[in-house]
C-alpha cells in the first residue's frame, strides 16, 4: 500500500492539470495566506487597541470562547446560509473563506493582546515620559515588544487555517482537501492518503517558515527575554502548546 | 540513581513501541477488506450517504425485526466504493443497492440495459461472498437535470442532443461521479459531453446550487422530489448510460436465508412512486428516516 | 429548538459517544504525557526534542491524521479506534510541554526542602512536585479537552458516529435546526468538560483556597 501511495505521489499525471497536485497545492497555499493576512489586518490593530486602552477585554474572552465552536459546524453553517446568496463559483469559495477567517482572527487577536498586556508597565511609562504620542507608543514600543506573541498567534492561526481548509473540501472548496474527500468518496485510498501526507507536509513546512519569520522579525533585544518567558512556561513561541495565550481559553 | 534506569527503559519502550507500530504498518488497503463475514446472529443494515439509501436501510431493518430477526442500522457509511467494502469485511450484512450500478461496479464494461437481464447477470458478477435477493419494481437512476430556463436555452431534450453544447455548463455532482464509469468518463465516451467545470456537491447543497444558478447542470436521482419541487428538467438518457436501476438488497451470502423472506416482502411492495413519496417525506418535509420507514412498513402491512 | 425537542434522545446518545471519543484520549494522553514531560524536565537535551516533536505532531491536520492512521495501525477506515488514537496523539502533543513546564514551575525552595526531608525522586514527584503542578496541568488539560471536543466532530467525515453526524446530516439535508443543535451540543459538551476539569483542579488543590482565605499570596503555577 505504501508503494501505491508513493506511486500516486510521484506520478506526473497526479501533478498536472486543474485538479492536479500542483494546482491544488497552489490553491491551498493561496487560500491560507490570504485568510491569515486578512486575519492579521483585523486582529493585530484590534488587539493593540484593546491592549493599549485596557478596554474591551470581553472581546478577548469572546475570541477565546469561540475556539470551542466546532470548525465543521461553522463551515457547514456558512455554506448553508451564506452560500446561496453568492453568485457563480464564488458560492463555493466565499463561505469557506469566511469560516476560515473567523477561525483565524481569535488566535491573532488574543496573541496580540497578550503580547501588549505582558509588557512591563515601566516600559510604557518610560515611553510616555519621553514624550511619545499614544500612536508612537503603540507603534514603536508596544508592537515591537508584543511581536513574539503576535507571531505565535499568527502561527497558531495558520495551523488552524491549513487544517480547516482541508475539511472545507467537503463543502466544495478546492485545495489539497479535495484529494482526501474525493479519494474517500471514490474508494481511492492511495489518493486519500497521498493527499493527507501532502497536507501534513504543507502544514509542517508553513509552520517552519513562520518559525523562521518569527526569529527574523522579533527585535534582537527581545529574543533573550522571549526565551526566558518560554523557559518559565508563561508564554511560548510554539503555537501548539498550552502555554500559548492564543490557545488557552482560561485566563 | 537505581530508579532512573527503569524509567529510561520505560521511555525507550514507549518510543520503541510507537516506532514499531509505524514500521509494521500493514500492507493492506484500509478502504479494502478481508472476507470475514460471520454466521448467524444480529444483522447490521448499512447504507450509502444519501437519504433514499438511508430510508431503505431503515425499512430493511424494520422488516427484519418484524420477522423476529434482530437488526440494527449503520447508515451514511459513504459512497458505493466505501459501503461495499464495509459489506465485504463484515461490518454490515446487507445494503440497499441498484442493479445496474452494482453490475457496472464489478464490470466496468457492463452494457446490458434490460431490467431482468441486468438482474440475471448479477450473480455472475458479484464476489462469491455476496448475493442479491429479489429485485423490486422500484427504479432510481442517476440523471442529469437542468433548470427549465437552461433547458429552454439549450434546446436539447436528450443527452445526445446536448453533446458539445455542454461546454458552457458547470456540472454539480457527488465527488465520486467524477471518476465513475457511469459518471463523467461515461458521459464523455457515450455522448461526447464535456462540461465546462465540475463542482463536487451532494444532497441539498447540490439542489440549492442548481436553483441559485451556481451550477447549471446537476446529477440527481430520478426519484429525487427536488426535481418536481423546483421544476427541474431531466435530460433523457437516450443511450441508456445510466442503465436499469432496480432497488435490490445486496447481502452477505451466508446470511441470505436469514433475511430472504423479510426483504423479499419489502421488494414486492416497493415502487418508483413509493420511493419518491418516501424521499419527499425525508428531504422536503424533513421527517426522520426511521419514522418514515416505520410508517411505510405499517402502511404496507410489513411493520 | 423544535428539532432538538423532537430528537433529544438521539442527541444524548451521540453526545455520549462524542464524550467518550474526546475523554478517553484525554485520559490516556495525559498518562502518556506525564512520563514524557517528566523526562523533558529531567534531561536538558530531551526538552527541545520532545517539545519540538509534539509540536510537529499537533501540526498535522485532523482529517489527514484520521485518514493516515489506518495505514499505521492496520485498522479499517470506519474503526473508531483511528479517532481515539488520533485524539490521543493530539492530547500528548499539547500536554508534554505543559507537564514539563508545570513541573519546572515548582519553586526550587520547595523541591530543596523535600530533598532535605529525605524524599527520594519518585516520592518527591508523587507527593510534592505533581500536586504543586496541578493548577498548570489543569489549565493544559482544559485546553486539550476543548480542542478534542471540537476536533472529534470532524470524524463524521470518515463515518465515525458522534455529534458531528448532526452537522453533516443537517448540512446534507439542509435542516438548519439540526445543524444548530449539533453546534450547540458540541459547545455544551466542551463547557461540561471545562467545568469538570476546573472542579477537579480545585478539589485536588485544597491549599489554594486555604491560602486565599488567609489573604496570603497563592503559590501560583507559572502559567496561572
Amino acid at each position: 500500500m505504501i508503494e501505491r501511495i508513493w506511486a500516486w505521489l510521484i506520478a506526473s499525471s497526479s501533478w498536472v492539470g486543474p485538479d492536479g497536485i500542483g494546482a491544488r497545492l497552489g490553491e491551498h497555499v493561496l487560500f491560507s495566506v490570504v485568510v491569515v493576512a486578512a486575519a492579521i489586518v483585523v486582529g493585530v490593530p484590534l488587539g493593540l487597541w484593546i491592549g493599549h486602552l485596557g478596554r474591551g477585554r470581553w472581546l478577548i474572552a469572546a475570541a477565546n470562547a469561540a475556539r470551542a465552536v466546532p470548525t465543521l459546524g461553522l463551515l457547514f453553517a456558512l455554506a448553508l446560509w451564506v452560500g446561496p446568496h453568492i453568485p457563480g463559483r464564488w458560492a463555493f469559495v466565499v463561505p469557506s473563506l469566511v469560516a476560515l477567517l473567523l477561525l483565524a482572527i481569535p488566535p491573532v487577536l488574543a496573541g496580540t493582546y497578550a503580547g501588549v498586556e505582558a509588557i512591563d508597565p515601566a516600559v510604557r511609562d518610560a515611553a510616555r515620559a519621553m514624550g511619545m504620542s499614544p500612536l508612537r507608543v503603540i507603534r514603536q514600543v508596544e508592537l515591537p515588544n508584543a511581536m513574539p506573541l503576535v507571531l505565535s498567534g499568527v502561527r497558531s492561526a495558520m495551523l488552524q487555517v491549513v487544517a480547516t481548509a482541508t475539511i472545507a473540501a467537503y463543502v466544495g472548496l478546492g485545495g489539497l482537501g479535495r484529494f482526501l474527500v474525493d479519494g474517500l468518496a471514490s474508494g481511492n485510498y492511495p489518493m486519500t492518503a497521498g493527499g493527507a501526507i501532502l497536507v501534513a507536509a504543507l502544514a509542517l513546512v508553513i509552520d517552519a517558515v513562520l518559525a523562521l519569520a518569527q526569529r527574523l522579525l522579533v527585535p534582537a533585544g527581545l529574543r533573550e527575554g522571549g526565551r526566558e518567558r518560554i523557559a518559565s512556561g508563561r508564554h511560548t513561541g510554539n503555537p501548539a502548546t498550552a502555554g500559548d495565550p492564543t490557545v488557552s481559553p482560561a485566563r | 540513581m537505581s530508579r532512573r534506569v527503569p524509567r529510561r527503559i520505560v521511555l525507550a519502550a514507549v518510543v520503541g513501541a510507537s516506532l514499531g507500530l509505524a514500521a509494521c504498518s500493514g500492507g493492506g488497503d484500509p478502504l479494502a477488506s478481508g472476507s470475514t463475514s460471520g454466521g448467524g446472529g444480529a444483522i447490521v443494515v448499512g447504507s450509502a450517504d444519501f437519504s433514499e439509501s438511508v430510508v431503505l436501510a431503515e425499512i430493511y431493518a424494520g422488516a427484519l425485526r418484524a420477522k423476529g430477526v434482530s437488526a440494527s442500522t449503520k447508515t451514511n457509511i459513504g459512497s458505493r466504493e466505501v459501503y461495499l467494502r464495509a459489506l465485504q469485511d463484515g461490518s454490515v450484512q446487507v445494503v440497499p443497492e441498484y442493479t445496474g450500478a452494482l453490475a457496472l461496479y464489478y464490470d466496468p464494461k457492463f452494457a446490458e440495459t434490460d431490467p431482468d437481464k441486468v438482474y440475471a447477470a448479477l450473480p455472475g458478477l458479484l464476489p462469491k461472498t455476496l448475493t442479491v435477493l429479489s429485485k423490486s419494481a422500484a427504479e432510481d437512476k442517476d440523471s442529469i437535470v437542468v433548470t427549465s430556463a437552461t433547458a429552454a436555452s439549450l434546446g436539447a431534450a436528450t443527452l445526445s442532443q446536448v453533446g458539445s453544447k455542454a461546454g458552457g455548463l458547470v456540472l454539480g455532482a457527488p465527488p465520486e461521479f467524477k471518476s465513475r464509469a457511469q459518471g463523467i468518463p461515461g458521459l464523455a465516451s457515450t455522448y461526447g459531453i464535456t462540461f465546462k467545470d465540475f463542482v463536487p456537491l451532494k444532497g441539498q447543497a447540490l439542489v440549492q446550487a442548481l436553483v441559485n444558478g451556481q451550477v447549471q447542470a446537476a446529477n440527481v436521482f430520478t426519484t429525487d422530489p427536488a426535481i418536481a419541487v423546483n421544476g427541474f428538467v431531466t435530460i433523457t438518457d437516450d443511450k441508456h448510460l445510466f442503465g436499469s436501476q432496480n432497488v435490490v438488497p445486496l447481502v452477505a451470502g451466508d446470511r441470505a436465508d436469514q433475511m430472504r423472506s423479510a426483504l423479499d416482502a419489502v421488494s414486492a411492495k416497493l415502487t418508483t412512486e413509493g420511493l419518491t413519496a418516501l424521499l419527499k417525506s425525508t428531504d422536503v418535509d424533513k421527517k426522520d428516516p426511521k419514522a418514515v420507514a416505520a410508517e411505510w412498513l405499517k402502511a404496507q402491512g410489513l411493520g | 429548538m423544535t428539532w432538538f425537542l423532537d430528537h433529544w434522545d438521539e442527541v444524548i446518545t451521540l453526545a455520549r459517544q462524542h464524550a467518550v471519543l474526546a475523554a478517553l484520549p484525554l485520559a490516556v494522553g495525559f498518562l502518556l504525557a506525564l512520563p514524557l514531560g517528566w523526562a523533558a524536565r529531567r534531561w536538558r537535551t530531551a526538552y527541545p526534542i520532545l517539545v519540538t516533536a509534539s509540536g510537529l505532531l499537533y501540526t498535522i491536520p485532523s482529517l489527514a491524521l484520521f485518514v493516515l492512521l489506518p495505514l499505521v495501525l492496520g485498522t479499517r477506515i470506519l474503526d473508531p479506534l483511528n479517532v481515539v488514537v488520533a485524539m490521543t496523539i493530539y492530547t500528548v502533543a499539547l500536554l508534554v510541554r505543559t507537564v514539563a513546564d508545570a513541573l519546572g514551575a515548582v519553586p526550587e525552595g520547595v523541591r530543596s526542602a523535600a530533598v532535605a526531608l529525605g524524599y527520594r525522586a519518585p516520592r518527591r514527584f508523587m507527593t510534592v512536585e505533581l500536586p504543586l503542578a496541578v493548577p498548570v496541568l489543569v489549565a493544559g488539560l482544559r485546553v486539550a479537552a476543548v480542542s478534542n471536543v471540537s476536533i472529534v466532530s470532524v470524524a463524521s467525515l470518515i463515518g465515525v458516529t458522534q455529534l458531528g453526524d448532526l452537522l453533516t446530516d443537517g448540512y446534507n439535508r439542509a435542516i438548519g435546526g439540526e445543524l444548530i443543535t449539533g453546534i450547540l451540543a458540541c459547545l455544551v459538551l466542551a463547557l461540561l468538560f471545562d467545568v469538570t476539569l476546573q472542579g477537579l483542579g480545585r478539589l485536588l488543590t485544597p491549599w489554594v483556597r486555604v491560602e486565599q482565605a488567609r489573604g496570603r499570596p497563592v503559590t501560583k503555577g507559572a502559567a496561572a
